[in-house]
């Protein structure tokens, strides 16, 4: 049978995001796959370096609008480590709030994506739906439903209040509820099993060697949680189980994904339970000194690391970030060899992946090995260019 | 076990219930008293720091003095005033990220955040709040 070659993306309505997929096909199934990233390259990095290390606190948050939490409460952790702040246990309680609460949606929300791209569309309204609950309590304790900026340099910018924490609880009682029926239903759907079952397998030492994280490592049998083998916050006080799946499929990824919604309620109860009384944040000095720092955080799609490096002046000398999808992208190549052409939205989104966080841009020549630096000017006239070749002229504009 | 239609029973439970959406623009939706929208600006209280132009994330505000040429007054009595300062304040709606970063920057509470949210215009002019003094 002869090849053929399906490029899947960088448009396409599977996606959410743009990112390009390569597929070879053999009849409907897919032999080979290989990936492009790029599409969606912002410069935040370099971006985080012109600016003060507040100003930069909002631009890291904006990295990814789902996990705005885990890049900013990373990236403060390192500044607050570099000026050697100690940080109340009032604000690391709220930290965690919130932490858990993004992970809650998070959660219902790719929960959502993958029912729709197995084309189970009641599951996806549904779990958008109770999903809002979770978004309403976000906005409540922070006062907004995306980006939070809870987070200070030395703490939070807002207390959480009597009120607030019954209204959280209760919600959490309606969540919980929830995940339960959806438990039941994907263990008695026989749509979700024929989809899921089989789908993206992804073998444990196979997991391990293309260093992927987060869900999709813990649904390959790994029990590795950033919270329980490096804990940070009150993490290492609380008693929260990792949830592993051997099914090493996108069934498996399900599975992960829905208990650990159980979990993130169940942490949420101990700390609303026993916040900690004391002040939210600790002042930050007029100065950071020199010096480095690395965090690791366990984002909802897995480990977030970010490396923060100061020069003892206004702004950061470097900031540099390595998302959870970055880590994911390599085993996604992997999972899509022998499968079906049709099962091929689901295993890119069973990863959870944010383009957004990922894309990062070398210009290498190829001959000579040497990386030159674009600037936005002249990445502007090349997709001028571009287009013209095309017989589109924009250069007017 | 596989239950065929496991979840036909919900389905027909929510088709006899309301509808989760809210009814926006026909219904007023009020957000949570805490919620980030348009900032306010109080010149009365500015002291013209320039805290909150530094902290922007976004470079949305810009806060001018409009009588630098005031000199201190000098009363009868050798008393020295000095004059009272007027501030302008712009901040550009387009630019802002609604972080309220300004609102924790101002120690002197000149700035603060409030729910309206509906900000949208056709006029170009109207994304732009300029609040003067006197």
């Amino acid at each position: 049978m002869p090849k053929v070659i399906v490029p899947l993306g960088p448009q396409h309505p599977a996606l959410k995001e743009p990112g390009n997929f390569t597929l070879m096909l053999e009849g409907e199934e897919i032999v080979d796959a290989a990936l492009r990233l790029g599409y969606n390259h912002r410069g935040i990095e370099k971006a985080a370096e012109s600016r003060n290390f507040i100003q930069a606190m909002y631009l890291i948050e904006r990295v990814c609008g789902i996990c705005s939490h885990a890049h900013a409460t990373c990236y403060v952790t390192n500044v607050e480590n570099i000026c050697g702040l100690e940080l109340p246990r009032r604000a690391q309680a709220i930290r965690v709030i919130t932490g858990e609460l993004e992970r809650i949606h998070s959660h219902l929300l790719w929960l959502g994506v993958a029912a729709h791209e197995i084309g189970f569309d009641t599951l996806f309204m549904y779990s958008w739906r109770d999903r809002e609950y979770i978004m309403d309590a976000l906005e409540t304790l922070s006062g907004n439903r995306v980006h939070y900026s809870i987070n200070t340099i030395g703490g939070v910018r807002r207390d959480i209040g009597k009120e607030q924490i019954e209204d959280i609880l209760k919600k959490l009682d309606l969540v919980e509820s929830r995940t339960n029926y959806y438990i039941k239903l994907a263990t008695q759907e026989p749509t979700l099993h024929a989809r899921t079952m089989g789908v993206g397998k992804l073998p444990k030492e196979e997991a391990l060697k293309r260093d992927a994280c987060g869900p999709l490592l813990r649904a390959s049998g790994v029990a590795r949680d950033v919270r329980k083998d490096d804990p940070y916050l009150l993490y290492g006080e609380l008693d929260f189980k990792v949830i592993t799946s051997d099914a090493c499929d996108v069934f498996g990824r399900v599975y992960v994904r829905v208990f650990e919604i159980l979990e993130s309620v169940k942490i949420l109860r101990q700390v609303l339970n026993n916040m900690p009384q004391g002040p939210v944040s600790v002042k930050m000095p007029p100065k950071v000194p020199a010096g480095e720092s690395v965090t690791r955080y366990e984002a909802p799609r897995g480990e977030d690391i970010h490396y923060v490096k100061t020069d003892g002046g206004v702004n950061p000398s470097r900031v540099k970030l390595r998302a959870p999808t970055l880590a994911n992208f390599e085993s996604v190549a992997y999972m899509l060899k022998g499968d079906q052409l049709a099962d091929a939205p689901l295993i890119i989104a069973a990863i959870d992946p944010c383009f957004s966080c990922t894309d990062r841009m070398a210009v290498v020549d190829k001959l000579s090995g040497q990386s030159q630096i674009e600037t936005f000017k002249d990445l502007r006239l090349k997709s001028i260019e571009h287009y013209k070749r095309k017989g589109i002229d924009f250069s007017k504009l | 076990m596989a239950k065929p239609l496991a979840a036909l029973r919900e389905v027909f439970k929510n088709l006899f219930t309301a509808p989760s959406t809210a009814g926006y623009p026909h219904a007023k939706a009020c957000p949570d008293a805490g919620y980030r929208a348009r900032i306010k600006y109080t010149p009365q209280l500015c002291v013209g720091c320039q805290l909150c132009v530094k902290n922007c994330p976004a470079n949305a505000i810009t806060i001018t003095l409009l009588n630098p040429q005031d000199k201190p007054i000098t009363g009868e009595d050798g008393k020295v005033t000095p004059p009272v300062r007027k501030f302008e304040c712009k901040i550009d709606l387009t630019r802002c990220i609604f972080c309220a970063q300004c609102v924790d920057s101002c120690f002197k509470k000149a700035l603060c955040s409030s729910q309206e949210f509906e900000l949208a215009s056709a006029d170009k002019a109207a994304l732009t709040d300029v609040t003067k003094a006197g």
